[in-house]
């Protein structure tokens, strides 16, 4: 069965091209990306006044299975993942049990032969249990397939522990995904600390709780040479701090959220716990360098941290509920909204920040409409406006701070190794 | 809302209200257990200015009390505009006093009805009496006025309204018809 | 429409905060209370006003003298009191608040005043079911009702609010009674100074148009009324706090210190107070006090709260 995509704009910046172009893909591959391609037989998509990029890349993806099916699956995170575009995603190990060994990661793989709908690529845990107190077998997970270790949701507190992380993963050829909070610093805190928390009555969390463990994550890195990605950036200063590493040399790379860079602490004013996530939504000022930082490059993707949880643990008192706000299904029209629309990033850049870039920082092969490649492609209508509603999400937790919005950019068609998941009906 | 007729000039309401000023010491001989208590609104103006033309003509005064019947009514819902809850002034004991209530227009009863569950609520008065400068007809309780100053037919569809120096810059009585 | 320049419409089903409400709405509340301070000196103090409508009292957090105050309003309106009291680590087995309220719900209650141990759960609440929600402290957030009466008051002692000088001293960080009277008293034009050790000042408060200060001598000099929170040495945190004795030492009521305060200077305090620690007995008992009338006062100032609040559903329901 071959596919042909036809008068469409491709933006494919892994390979320069910007242009109005024809895809050809059959049996999974991009067999041909030309003007006018002709292919008889072959099933057509019209694709004129629709921007073609190729499928997205989510290095921060809690998809809770195993342990806590109740808020997503592999099944349904990678259902969501396709219906946002995303064709190959990161998942994040703090699972129960949490990835932190061989035999888990067998078990994870298993799960993700049986009901994957996207690619899903494994991290493991850094410590045991993700516990902070023993690492896990570096090499060993690397051997059973993971492409980069975190302990996400956690930092590890000791330095030692870490440093020695570090050295291990630098030997092992692994990248090291840092969740950079002071737990000490952060405490109970709920919402950013200042003003708004104070007004709200609630407990602040430090823009320090973050930027000194990016601080310090940084110089150990330096001190080994290990590569390291800082997930969820959300302050200023460790975008400050972030700029003057890679100015060193030093190999670091970071992310930013969609919900950091579309929303600042303002919004939770109203005690809605879809506004509540670690770190939390912070100022204004904080947005704005985020924004730049993606602009610049000082931050290299964007990630959604998509956090599922139910509504029991989310529909309850601002304190009492969980962190965290899906996004697979949200990311790529809310950046399309508030970074492409705004001027901030053109197309190009967009699809660096979401597909190549973070391709590239893992070591994958993902990210390129290249002759050859994977098939994983997304069709997007980028004037159509989509109001972000409950009963459309197909994740199985709700928890999205996008809701009642509207977004513009819609994926028409994701097509994940040539097969075609039409959205538009 | 469309003014059909005016009912009452100054001189006609200054008229009736001494006349209602005999009749309430004809029928109660004496000040001594009396007392005035006008509804608010301009129940309690009519109940001042007939406490003054009661002490012209027994040469002692009156007590006069303001009464808010605004937590008693029965019709808060149905009311356009939600009532402001003000103050009751009643600084005397009502208890074996000849209680005269003082409101402007006598329609369903209803108010009037409110009325005598708060002063109730007072003390036990030893009579209760009602005074209205004007009664419109169209009862729905088994209530009447001891003194009124004019009787007014109307229909349904019209409103008695009744403007005074303190409330509205002049003294006057009007029919109004709703469109 | 405005009679005297008062708004007459209250429009709102629920009070969850000072925050929320506008100057005009606050004065409505206010004077509505002035009116129903009158039914409480009353032979029979009751009026029927909200007669058949049920009222529950949701403490989530032992209250004795706001829970009686709110019941006694009730009780003087004719409405139909329930009290439920639960301790938060039932809640924490039990369902969920939004569940607790739909059920309160399917009795038909009409009004719940609620004191929740967190912030916002009032807020949360009230978006999730039909009945008035009157907030009755939630966390560290607001506490209408305290700020309401501490600020009618003010105003019935002193004639006024805009322009007067109200030092709050104490746990500024963890007390919802500054934070409800912060706004109250700014919106209606008091100037409000907070005064405390650093450690209980909360970030950012001076862009509430607060005054900080950390010396009580000073802050006094100009007040005109000091509102004097309790402060809770039990309080099971992470965060510093400060020492009874040193605490009583600097920002201790007494008589010495109001001696160099302003003449005529109102004491209030939200109770209970806690003697020879937040200010002396001298003071609690003294001609500056007004701590028991704040007492009377709250019960007019909640009549006028749950009466405006009924109305309001009435109205959109009908």
């Amino acid at each position: 069965m071959r596919l042909l995509i036809k008068n469409g704009r491709v933006v494919d910046p892994a390979n320069n091209i910007d242009a109005a172009l024809d895809i050809l893909v059959a049996d999974g591959k991009i067999v041909k990306v030309a003007k006018d391609i002709k292919a008889n037989g072959a099933q057509i998509i019209d694709a004129a006044d629709k921007i073609i990029i190729p499928g997205l890349v989510d290095m921060h993806v809690h998809l809770r299975e195993p342990g806590r099916e109740d808020k997503e699956t592999v099944e349904s995170g990678t259902a969501a993942a396709l219906k946002g575009g995303v064709t190959t995603l990161l998942a994040m190990p703090n699972t129960t049990p949490a990835i932190d060994s061989e035999e888990n990661i067998a078990l994870l793989k298993k799960i993700i032969g049986k009901s994957a709908q996207a690619n899903v690529l494994i991290c493991g845990a850094i410590s045991k249990g993700r516990l902070g107190k023993e690492l896990s077998g570096i090499a060993e997970l690397k051997k059973a397939g993971a492409l980069a270790i975190s302990d996400d949701g956690s930092s590890v507190d000791n330095d030692d522990l870490l440093l020695d992380a570090f050295k291990q993963a630098k030997e092992a050829g692994l990248l090291v995904i840092c969740h950079s909070e002071d737990k000490a610093l952060s405490g109970k805190g709920v919402v950013n600390r200042g003003l708004i928390a104070t007004r709200m009555g609630l407990r602040g969390i430090s823009h320090e709780s973050e930027y000194l463990r990016v601080e310090r994550d940084i110089k150990l890195a330096k001190k080994t040479g290990v590569k390291i990605h800082i997930a969820h950036v959300s302050c200023k200063e460790s975008v400050i701090l972030i700029a003057a590493a890679k100015k060193q040399g030093v190999k670091v790379t970071a992310e930013a959220a969609p919900h950091h860079f579309s929303f600042t602490e303002e919004a939770v004013l109203g005690f809605d716990t879809n506004f509540k996530m670690n770190p939390p939504l912070r100022s204004k000022a904080d947005r704005e360098a985020l924004r730049q930082a993606l602009k610049d490059g000082t931050i290299d993707c964007i990630a959604s941290d998509h956090a599922p949880h139910t509504e029991n643990e989310k529909d309850i008192e601002f304190d009492r509920a969980e962190f965290g706000v899906i996004g697979l299904e949200t990311e790529l029209s809310a950046a399309i909204t508030e970074l492409v629309e705004t001027k901030l990033l053109d197309w190009p850049r967009l699809v660096e920040k979401m597909a190549v870039n973070p391709a590239r920082i893992l070591g994958i092969d993902q990210g390129s409409l290249a002759t050859g490649k994977d098939a994983d492609i997304v069709i997007i209508d980028p004037k159509q406006e989509r109001l972000v509603e409950k009963q459309k999400l197909i994740s199985r937790s709700k928890n999205c701070a996008f809701l009642g919005m509207k977004l513009r950019g819609v994926v028409e068609y994701t097509i994940y190794k040539g097969e075609v998941h039409p959205w538009n009906s | 809302m469309r003014e059909k007729a005016k009912i009452l000039d100054q001189e006609a309401i200054n008229r009736a209200l001494t006349r209602i000023a005999h009749e309430i010491m004809e029928k109660n001989r004496s000040t001594k257990e009396l007392c005035l208590i006008g509804i608010r609104n301009r129940g309690a103006f009519l109940a001042k200015r007939l406490a003054n033309a009661i002490e012209k003509i027994d040469n002692a005064p009156a007590a006069v009390g303001i009464l808010d019947i605004t937590l008693y009514r029965d019709d808060l819902t149905l009311i356009a505009a939600k009532p402001l809850v003000r103050k009751t002034e009643i600084d005397f004991d009502i208890s074996d006093k000849n209680v005269v209530l003082v409101d402007d227009v006598l329609y369903t009863g209803r108010t009037i009805r409110a009325a005598l569950d708060a002063l109730i609520d007072f003390g036990r008065p030893k009579s209760i009496q009602l005074a209205v400068l004007v009664d419109r007809g169209h009862r729905e309780l088994p209530i009447r006025a001891d003194f009124v100053g004019k009787n007014i037919p109307t229909a349904k569809n019209e409103t008695v309204e009744v403007r005074l120096e303190e409330t509205d810059g002049l003294d006057e009585v009007a029919i109004v018809e709703k469109s | 429409m405005t009679v005297k320049g008062i708004i007459m419409s209250w429009v709102r089903k629920d009070l969850l905060g000072l925050e929320y409400l506008s100057k005009e709405e606050i004065e409505l509340i206010l004077s509505t209370a002035d009116s129903f301070k009158e039914v409480s000196t009353r032979e029979i103090k009751k009026v029927p006003a909200l007669r058949g409508k049920t009222v529950v009292n949701l403490f989530y957090e032992p209250s004795t003298r706001t829970r009686v105050s709110f019941e006694v309003a009730a009780k003087r309106l004719s409405a139909d009191v329930i009290n439920i009291a639960s301790e938060t680590s039932s809640v924490k087995k039990g369902e969920t608040l939004i569940d607790t309220g739909k059920n309160i719900q399917a009795l038909k209650a009409d009004i719940i005043v609620m004191r929740h141990n967190y912030s916002g759960a009032a807020v949360v609440l009230a978006r999730n079911i039909d009945l008035s929600v009157i907030n009755a402290g939630d966390g560290w957030h607001e506490h209408p009702t305290q700020a309401l009466l501490d600020i009618f008051t003010l105003k019935e002692k002193l004639g006024r609010i805009p322009g007067l000088h109200v030092t709050i001293v104490g746990d500024i960080a963890h007390s919802r009674v500054a934070r409800s009277n912060i706004w109250g008293l700014t919106k209606l034009g008091a100037k409000v100074t907070v005064c405390a050790p650093a450690m209980l000042i909360p970030p950012g408060i001076e862009e509430l148009g607060v005054k900080v200060s950390h010396d009580l001598g000073e802050a006094l000099k100009q007040a005109d009324a000091v509102n004097v929170l309790r402060m809770q040495f039990e309080r099971d945190e992470e965060e510093a706090f400060p020492k009874q004795l040193e605490y009583f030492q600097n920002f201790g009521i007494t008589a010495e210190r109001l001696k160099k305060a302003k003449k005529g200077i109102i004491v209030m305090h939200p109770g209970p107070i806690n003697r020879g620690i937040e200010m002396s007995s001298e003071v609690a008992d003294g001609a500056n006090s007004v701590i028991l009338e704040q007492v009377t006062n709250g019960i007019a100032v909640r009549m006028a709260v749950l009466f405006l609040v009924a109305q309001a559903r009435e109205e959109n329901a009908a």
